[in-house]
């Protein structure tokens, strides 16, 4: 084993199923919120985001909360998005992450300001998520800046990056990931999957294209609270799809076993996504629910590093 | 063409408070065309102005002039001219043309009366839509003639971002994804093998980032 590598890199390439946890950073200066989380995490995944102001809300920069979950012994994945930075500003965060151990990056595009709290904010996108990968990638293959220029020390990461079966149009969304993974991505996390139907037509296109040997696919999974926040997802949420039923199934529980039930479909969710061939992982995105993440790890039967 | 809108009037009464002759200055450019700042905008204007300024008790001197183009220092001799008269000029031109008359107006005061708001074109009587960012760098010629740096609210070069649903933008379900618009465009025209070709990073020095642009065409000197 390369020491330099990643846990997540490590779990993967052993051919082990991977999981992997979002941890938002908290909305102030609070370090404990962050090692609070990691208490909740540890043990129960191979791996952690760290989200980047998403929904354009600030929040502590994912660099440090992944420096803090990384000294509470958590491999951190820190998400990087395009919205907020030019292609000086990512260069130089992936240098600085790298610097302090931080070995796994998410090259995203961002959810628009406009969602945010800042919504007269400029955005830049001086560079999109699949430039992000080609430019960390060139850091680290070539010791190459964006700009040509020499990288004294390249940063040792692993690089990733999304994708969204659920997003229109359908038809682009394989080719997309295909030029994700010839920009450079090593491994990818998926919206969450709801409509199971659509995901395994998605994969077989993957599979079609090869493209599930040459990066290690994980899928989201998001556990459900309640029926507000299901409709919410339907409805308000950019880029999801939820089939009516599923939120037919969590409006016929009772309010006080909603929760329950949410874990319960991830994990059935998950015990079908393991057989599809190509998903390699499952990424549980339990939105400011991260108690949730070690019920679901424990009942879907899956084992961590 | 570049699209305006008036500024709010109780704005404009604003920015010439105190002033009692007014050059009011209409384009027959752009702004004619996308009736912002015409004939037929500057007599409006100039009634508003009035009523409003008599409301205050403030009366005041209009005095109307039409330019060929505000942008183009060869036809501004006239309202140069008139303007020594007065206390303000107020321009209904778009950005450019305010900002070449305050170049040429000496100590004179010259104030915008409409927001210029982006180059466009005509959707239907009545509604414009954004089309270029003058990036400088065109690229619609591997983009289906659809521009993604305009047209995708983030810019992005490479394809949709996951937010879009049936074919409408995350930020606003009036905006037509960009992406998609480009998609259609490259499949109807039988070209959708292109969307796989990673387009580079946009060299932005060649946009407004690297400073305010110049053009020279020696040809034309």
């Amino acid at each position: 084993m390369n020491p330099s590598k990643s846990n997540l890199q490590t779990v993967l390439e052993s051919g082990q199923f991977a999981v992997t946890a979002e941890a938002g950073p908290p909305r102030g200066a609070k370090p404990e919120i962050v090692r609070q989380k990691a208490k909740i995490l540890k043990g129960c995944v191979d791996a952690c985001n760290v989200t980047d102001n998403q929904t354009s809300v600030v929040r502590m920069c994912s660099l440090a909360a992944c420096k803090i979950l990384r000294d509470e012994g958590i491999d951190a994945v820190m998400q990087m998005v395009c919205r907020d930075r030019n292609r000086i500003a990512a260069q130089s965060d992936i240098l600085g992450a790298a610097a302090l151990g931080i070995s796994n990056l998410l090259c995203l595009s961002g959810d628009h300001q406009t969602f945010g709290d800042h919504p007269q904010a400029k955005n830049v996108f001086d560079i999109d998520s699949i430039h992000l990968l080609q430019i960390a990638k060139g850091m680290r293959d070539e010791s190459k800046f964006s700009g040509g220029k020499e990288v004294d020390g390249p940063p040792d990461i692993f690089i990733g990056a999304a994708a969204n079966p659920f997003a229109d149009p359908f038809k682009i969304q394989v080719p997309r990931l295909a030029k994700k993974v010839a920009a450079g991505a090593q491994f990818i996390q998926t919206q969450c999957v709801f409509n199971l139907d659509k995901f395994v037509e998605f994969m077989k296109g993957v599979r079609d294209r090869g493209l599930h040997e040459k990066t290690y696919i994980l899928a989201g999974i998001t556990p459900v609270k309640s029926v507000p926040m299901i409709e919410y997802m339907a409805t308000k949420v950019a880029g999801m799809d939820v089939p009516p039923a599923l939120i037919e199934r969590i409006k016929g529980v009772e309010k006080k076993n909603q929760k329950k039930e949410g874990i319960k479909i991830a994990v059935e969710t998950i015990q079908q996504l393991k057989e599809i061939k190509g998903v390699r992982g499952v990424h549980i995105m339990a939105i400011e629910w991260e108690e949730a993440v070690p019920e679901i790890v424990q009942q879907a039967n899956l084992k961590v590093k | 063409m570049i699209v305006g809108e008036q500024k709010p009037i109780e704005d404009i009464l604003s920015y010439i408070d105190g002033c009692e002759r007014i050059l009011l200055a209409g384009c027959h450019g752009c702004v004619t065309v996308c009736c912002a700042g015409g004939q037929k905008e500057v007599d409006v204007l100039a009634s508003m102005i009035e009523l409003g300024r008599m409301k205050r008790r403030q009366p005041c001197k209009i005095t109307k002039i039409m330019q060929e183009r505000q942008c183009d220092v060869e036809f501004l001799e006239e309202l140069i001219a008139k303007s020594k008269d007065h206390d303000v000029v107020l321009s209904m031109a778009c950005g450019a043309g305010v900002q070449l008359v305050a170049e040429n107006a000496g100590t004179l005061k010259v104030y915008p009366a409409i927001n210029t708001n982006f180059i466009g074109a005509i959707h239907e009587k009545g509604v414009w839509g954004e089309r270029c960012q003058t990036c400088g760098d065109c690229k619609l010629y591997l983009t289906g003639g659809i521009c993604p740096v305009t047209r995708c609210a983030k810019s992005l070069m490479n394809g949709p971002c996951g937010g879009s649903r049936d074919g409408k933008c995350e930020v606003n379900s009036e905006i037509s994804c960009g992406w998609q618009l480009i998609i259609d465009r490259l499949e109807a025209t039988g070209c959708l093998d292109q969307y796989e070709k990673i387009l580079e990073p946009v060299d932005w020095s060649r946009s407004r980032d690297g400073g305010p642009r110049k053009l020279v065409r020696e040809d034309l000197r």
